[in-house]
C-alpha cells in the first residue's frame, strides 16, 4: 500500500507544555486512521500540524510533499473537517460553499447539485449557516471539504458536537466516502466511531503513540477482552470449537455452548464465521 | 503569491464589512457629523461659496482626527482576533491558501470598506456644499479627503498589528481605544505639555509632532488648506521654512511610512503566533 501520510517524529510544544510527544506513524491510500484519545491526549493538535496551521518538530509527508515547505500544495490534497463549526453565519449555505469553492480553484460552472446531494443539504441551499442545526452544519462542512475531490480526508472530532441520530447519519456518510476509496484520518474520543469506520486506531495518551492497532485487535491490546457465551445445539458444540480454535479464536465448552474471548468489536466476526460453516446459533450473551 | 485568492478574500471583506454593525455606524455618524458640520459653517459664514467650503474643511480636520483614526483601529483590531476568536481563521488557513494572501486580502477589503464610507461621507458634504454655495475651491476638500482615507489605512494598518498579536477580540477593541486615546490627546495636550517642562527647541518639537501619524495628518491638511503653517506655532513656521514644498512629499511618505511598517510588523507577529 503507497503511504499518503507519513509522520516522522512529530512533535509540538507550546510554551513548556509538550502536545505532541514524537509521533510517528503512516496513513496508506484508501485507510482510514482513527486518532483515538481522551481530551488533551494531542489528537487535534496532530490534525493541526498535518495541515500546517503552526510550526512544529519532526516531518510530516503528505503524497510526498513535505507539508512545512509545501503547506498550500499540502492543502489542497486534503479536506478538512474541523471540530468546531467555524463558519460564517451571515453567509448562505450556497455563498459559503461557492467562497470556499474559489478558495480551491474548483472550475467555473462546477455544478454543486450532486454534492449538495450527496450530503442532503439541498433544502438547506438558502438559509444562512446560523440558521442551521450541528449536524446540518457538520454536513456542510464535509461539503466544503469535498468541493475539490480531495483524495484525503482530516476531521477533527467530526461528530463531537451531534446528537446520536445526527451522529449515525454522518457516518453513514464517511463509510460511503471511505468505500469510495478517500484516505481519512479522524480524531476522536468515541469508541464505537472508531470501530465502526477505522481500519487502525493510533490511541494516543499525553501526545505520545501508546497503541497502533487495527478496532477488534485494539482492546486486546489493552486487556480490554470481552466473554461472548454462545448458545449452541449439543450436536454443534464440539464442531463449533474446533471451527473457533482454527481460526485462532480463544474458546472453551461452557454447559450448553461455548465462551469465546473477543474484543468488543469483533463479537459479530464470532456469530458470522459460525454463521457460515453451517453452525446455528440459538442465542448469545455478553459479559 | 496567488492574487486570485487575494481577491476572493477582498470581496468577502467587503461584503462582511459593509454587514459589520460597527462600521455601519461609524460610517452613518462621519456622513451625519459631516454633513452637520458643513450646514454650520456655510450658515455660519453668513455667504457661500469659497468661505463655505473653506470653514468646512478646518472644521472637518477636527472630526476627522477624532473618528477617522476609531474606525480604523477598531476595525483593524477586530478583523482578525475577531476571526481567531469564532474559530473561522483556523478553518481559512485550513484551505489551500497562505498566511501571506489572507493578511493582504482582509486587510486591502477592509481598506477599500473604509474609503468608500470616507469617499460616501464627503461626497454627502460636497454635494450639500455645491447646493448650498454653488463652488469654491473644491480642490482643497478633495486633497482632504485623499489624506483622510490615507489616516484611515494608517489607523487599520495600526489596529492589525494589535489584532495579530493578540487572541480576543475585546482586548484588542480595548487595545485599539487605548491607543487611539494616546495618539489623538499626545498630539495636542501632551505635545504643548512636553514642549512647556522639557523647554523643547521648534524642531525636537516638529520631530515629536511627526513620530505621531494623527499629527502628520494635521500638517497636512492644514498646509492643504492654508498653504503655510503659521497656525500651528513655532513647530509649524519651522517646518515650512525648513521643507517648503518639499514637505508634501515628506509628509504623504510618513503617512505610508505608518501604512506599511504596522502591516509587516502584524505578518510577522502572525506568522510566529500562528492561528491560534
Amino acid at each position: 500500500m503507497i503511504n499518503m501520510i507519513e509522520v516522522r517524529n512529530l512533535t509540538k510544544r507550546f510554551g513548556r507544555f509538550t502536545a505532541v510527544d514524537d509521533l510517528s506513524f503512516t496513513v496508506g491510500a484508501g485507510e482510514a486512521v482513527a486518532l483515538w484519545g481522551a481530551n488533551g491526549a494531542g489528537k487535534t493538535t496532530a490534525v493541526r500540524c498535518l495541515l500546517n496551521l503552526f510550526p512544529f518538530e519532526g516531518e510530516i509527508l503528505v503524497d510526498g510533499l513535505d507539508a512545512r515547505r509545501a503547506g498550500k500544495a499540502v492543502r489542497r490534497l486534503i479536506g478538512f473537517v474541523p471540530q468546531e463549526l467555524s463558519f460564517h453565519d451571515d453567509m448562505t449555505v450556497a455563498e459559503t460553499l461557492i467562497f470556499y469553492a474559489r478558495l480551491k480553484k474548483v472550475p467555473d460552472g462546477f455544478d454543486f447539485q450532486p454534492l449538495l446531494e450527496q450530503v442532503r443539504l439541498v433544502p438547506h441551499v438558502h438559509k444562512r449557516v446560523g440558521q442551521l442545526s450541528g449536524g446540518l452544519k457538520q454536513r456542510l462542512a464535509l461539503a466544503a471539504a469535498l468541493l475539490s475531490d480531495p483524495p484525503i480526508l482530516v476531521l477533527d472530532e467530526p461528530t463531537a458536537s451531534l446528537d446520536i441520530r445526527s451522529r449515525e447519519e454522518f457516518l453513514v456518510l464517511l463509510r460511503s466516502l471511505k468505500s469510495e476509496g478517500k484516505t481519512m484520518i479522524f480524531s476522536s474520543h468515541h469508541l464505537e466511531e472508531v470501530t465502526a469506520l477505522a481500519d487502525r486506531v493510533l490511541l494516543l495518551e499525553g501526545g505520545r503513540l501508546v497503541v497502533d492497532a487495527p478496532p477488534d485487535q485494539l482492546e486486546r491490546r489493552l486487556g480490554w477482552e470481552t466473554t461472548l457465551h454462545i448458545y449452541l445445539p449439543e450436536t454443534v458444540i464440539d464442531p463449533a470449537v474446533e471451527h473457533l480454535e482454527g481460526l485462532g479464536m480463544p474458546v472453551s465448552r461452557n454447559g450448553r455452548g461455548l465462551r469465546v474471548h473477543v474484543a468488543p468489536g469483533a463479537k459479530g466476526k464470532v456469530i458470522r464465521v459460525l454463521h457460515e460453516a453451517g453452525i446455528e446459533v440459538d442465542d448469545f450473551s455478553i459479559e | 503569491m496567488d492574487f486570485e485568492n487575494v481577491l476572493t478574500l477582498i470581496q468577502k471583506e467587503l461584503r462582511d464589512a459593509f454587514r459589520n454593525r460597527w462600521f455601519l455606524l461609524y460610517a452613518i455618524a462621519f456622513a451625519g457629523l459631516s454633513l452637520a458640520l458643513a450646514w454650520f459653517s456655510v450658515s455660519g459664514a453668513g455667504s457661500y461659496g469659497v468661505a463655505g467650503v473653506g470653514r468646512t474643511t478646518a472644521g472637518l480636520i477636527n472630526l476627522i482626527l477624532l473618528i477617522v483614526p476609531l474606525m480604523g483601529l477598531t476595525l483593524g483590531a477586530l478583523s482578525l482576533a475577531g476571526e481567531r476568536e469564532k474559530g473561522t481563521l483556523i478553518y481559512l488557513l485550513a484551505q489551500p491558501i497562505s498566511s501571506g494572501e489572507l493578511l493582504l486580502g482582509k486587510f486591502v477589503g477592509l481598506a477599500l470598506a473604509l474609503t468608500a464610507a470616507l469617499l460616501i461621507g464627503f461626497g454627502l458634504t460636497g454635494v450639500m456644499m455645491v447646493v448650498a454655495g454653488g463652488g469654491g475651491d473644491f480642490g482643497i476638500f478633495a486633497t482632504l479627503m485623499v489624506l483622510s482615507v490615507l489616516l484611515a489605512i494608517v489607523s487599520l494598518s495600526l489596529g492589525f498589528l494589535i489584532s495579530a498579536a493578540v487572541k480576543k477580540a475585546a482586548t484588542a477593541v480595548g487595545l485599539a481605544l487605548f491607543l487611539w486615546l494616546i495618539l489623538v490627546y499626545f498630539g495636542d495636550l501632551g505635545l504643548m505639555g512636553t514642549a512647556v517642562v522639557m523647554k523643547l527647541k521648534a524642531w525636537q518639537l516638529l520631530a515629536l509632532a511627526l513620530i505621531n501619524p494623527l499629527q502628520v495628518f494635521k500638517i497636512a491638511a492644514v498646509f492643504d488648506l492654508r498653504n503655510n503653517l503659521e497656525v500651528l506655532g513655532p513647530a509649524g513656521i519651522y517646518a515650512f521654512r525648513t521643507y517648503g514644498t518639499t514637505l508634501w512629499p515628506l509628509l504623504v511618505g510618513l503617512l505610508l511610512t505608518w501604512v506599511i511598517v504596522p502591516f509587516a510588523l502584524a505578518t510577522q507577529v502572525f506568522r510566529k503566533r500562528g492561528v491560534i
